[in-house]
């Protein structure tokens, strides 16, 4: 084999890789820079252009904090409910065997697919004053749960899932045989294997159900102090020309985002390092 | 027995669960929407301003889906096969759209393009109308729908590995020829998968286009603000329709993903 040959084309091929990899870099974060930093920027920068002391005056005037923490309450809840209940609707996927769970499991991603104002609008149909159920949750706090549940619905299914039916049957088999209880062996052999991905699917769902808006702006009406969450309050104060104060509330929400992304990176990283171990 | 009464007992909440949350509702809709036949429903559908609404949710769908899909393609080559410092910081920098509220990312692009904004002034000499017109609405849609076709891809690109490529290469194809006829085949449903979610996505995009649009009736109102216009306007059977129209989208959606994903994970 000639050696002039091989090396040529390579070192070539070389310096092209090297363009590729700076244009595409540089496709990549201009975008990136364009559509989502400086948006951003313009908003941290409009948060803190009034000083510190009215940034901190504005997150806690009284409607703002109400907000704040009806939004985090909900969304806790929402949070809870989803890793019980989306455990158990991916436990009876993977494990369970019915006549239509195929049907089942496409509906699950229902609230992806579904725009949120329509998911507003039927769930006020089925539980708001012209329900046909008899039940009126319209314009009250348990209406914020509920729109939230069922945009948050499939984050923890779509992520146990996929761990549940790589998970060998055969460990748990063992410890039924060395004489486990079934509660012991979902306790001590699947639950750790679930965890990292239950986790993660409920801080999504935890930062979906802080940023919604959408399906709660039709079935919660609101009302200030009652059932106002931050995107809507922060909706209203754009309306009303307020921006510093919208601001300042949307960089707490983003604040949230950051931290809650963080959290899946670093759970993330945990679940890995398992893996390897 | 008793694991068969758990199992049953399981099997009963979770299907309850799903028929509270997902399907009574939805279902109620589609009662109340046909209750008088299809003509009701139709006319709702068929009226200038509608018809307008869906045009234009079309249109910024028609923008931001191929920008997002040539995106996410760049972006997920990007992370998976190039080595450069931040990776990581890239990486969880493409998910913020995911985890955001789209009302905050309205509301910053608002005080980005807004008059008072730091490019409000500019825009405003040279006669760009950004702000309340299609241009910000595009933007807000992009923004939100950013990161899917990239998440799709990722993966994907990650399990095939670099291998078929490098032989490619070894051959004396190019990177642009190994690009269209080995990557590409090889992730084309997770492209296709990605696509799907990002339209998805685009037609039920609402908090973040109900800032920057200005809800400018037979203007700038997409379909789902069309969907909040007519509710607040006491019209419930043209909500109701325009509610049917896009959730029969999203079931479209929804068999297209049941077909494509054996696919996509067949790779």
């Amino acid at each position: 084999m000639s050696s002039t040959a091989v090396v040529e084309p390579r070192r070539v091929r070389a310096s092209g890789d090297r363009a590729a990899t700076a244009l595409s870099l540089g496709f990549v974060t201009l975008f990136l820079m364009v559509m989502v930093a400086l948006p951003i920027a313009a908003l941290v920068w409009e948060a803190k252009s009034d000083g510190a002391q009215s940034f901190w005056d504005a997150v806690t005037s009284p409607q703002a904090l109400a907000a704040l923490k009806l939004t985090l309450g909900a969304a806790a809840i929402v949070a809870l409910l989803n890793a019980v209940l989306g455990t158990m609707t991916a436990w009876v996927l993977v494990r369970d065997d019915f006549r239509g769970k195929a049907a089942v499991n496409a509906i699950i991603d229902l609230p992806f697919a579904l725009p949120t104002i329509v998911a507003g609008l039927t769930l006020l149909a089925l539980y708001g004053p012209a329900s046909p159920v008899g039940i009126n949750v319209a314009y009250t706090r348990t209406a914020i749960v509920l729109a939230m549940m069922f945009v948050t619905l499939p984050f923890v299914v779509r992520t146990v899932q996929p761990v549940l039916r790589e998970l060998d049957t055969e460990l748990e088999e063992a410890a039924h045989s060395l004489g486990a209880s079934q509660t012991t062996t979902f306790r001590r052999v699947v639950f750790p294997n679930l965890l990292p991905g239950i986790l993660s699917g409920v801080a999504l769902a935890f930062a979906k159900a802080v940023g919604e808006f959408g399906a709660l702006v039709i079935i919660t009406g609101n009302i200030p102090y009652k059932s106002e969450v931050s995107s809507v309050y922060i909706f209203g104060r754009i309306e009303s020309g307020d921006s510093a104060a919208a601001a300042a509330a949307a960089v707490v929400l983003l604040a949230i985002s950051f931290a809650t992304l963080l959290s899946i990176g670093v759970l993330r990283h945990f679940a890995t390092r398992h893996d390897r171990a | 027995m008793r694991s068969r009464v758990q199992r049953l007992g399981l099997r009963s909440v979770v299907l309850a669960y799903l028929a509270v949350i997902l399907v009574g509702p939805l279902g109620i809709v589609f009662y109340r929407t046909f209750e008088d036949g299809f003509g009701p429903a139709w006319d709702a559908l068929t009226t200038p301003e509608t018809i307008h609404a869906f045009k234009l949710t079309l249109i910024i769908t028609a923008i931001a889906v191929p920008v997002n899909t040539v995106f996410g393609i760049v972006c997920g080559l990007a992370i998976v096969r190039r080595k450069f410092p931040g990776k990581g910081v890239l990486n969880a920098f493409i998910d913020l759209p995911l985890a955001l509220s789209p009302v905050v990312v309205g509301l910053a692009l608002f005080l980005l393009y807004g008059a008072e904004g730091w490019f409000g002034g500019w825009l405003d000499d040279h006669g760009i109308q950004v702000l309340f017109a299609l241009p910000s609405m595009v933007i807000a849609t992009i923004f939100v729908s950013l990161p899917f076709v990239a998440r799709e891809v990722i993966p994907t690109l990650r399990e095939i590995g670099d291998e078929q490529e490098q032989a490619a290469r070894t051959l004396g194809a190019s990177g642009w020829q190994t690009f269209w006829s080995i990557t590409l085949p090889s992730i084309r449903w997770a492209v296709i998968y990605g696509v799907i979610l990002t339209t998805a996505r685009c037609l039920g995009e609402y908090g973040a286009v109900a800032v920057v649009s200005g809800r400018l009736q037979g203007q700038t109102e997409t379909a789902t603000l069309r969907v909040q216009e007519r509710w607040e306007s006491f019209d419930l059977a043209g909500a109701y329709a325009i509610s049917i129209a896009l959730a029969t989208v999203a079931i479209l959606v929804l068999v297209a993903m049941t077909v494509i994903r054996p696919r996509e994970e067949a790779h």
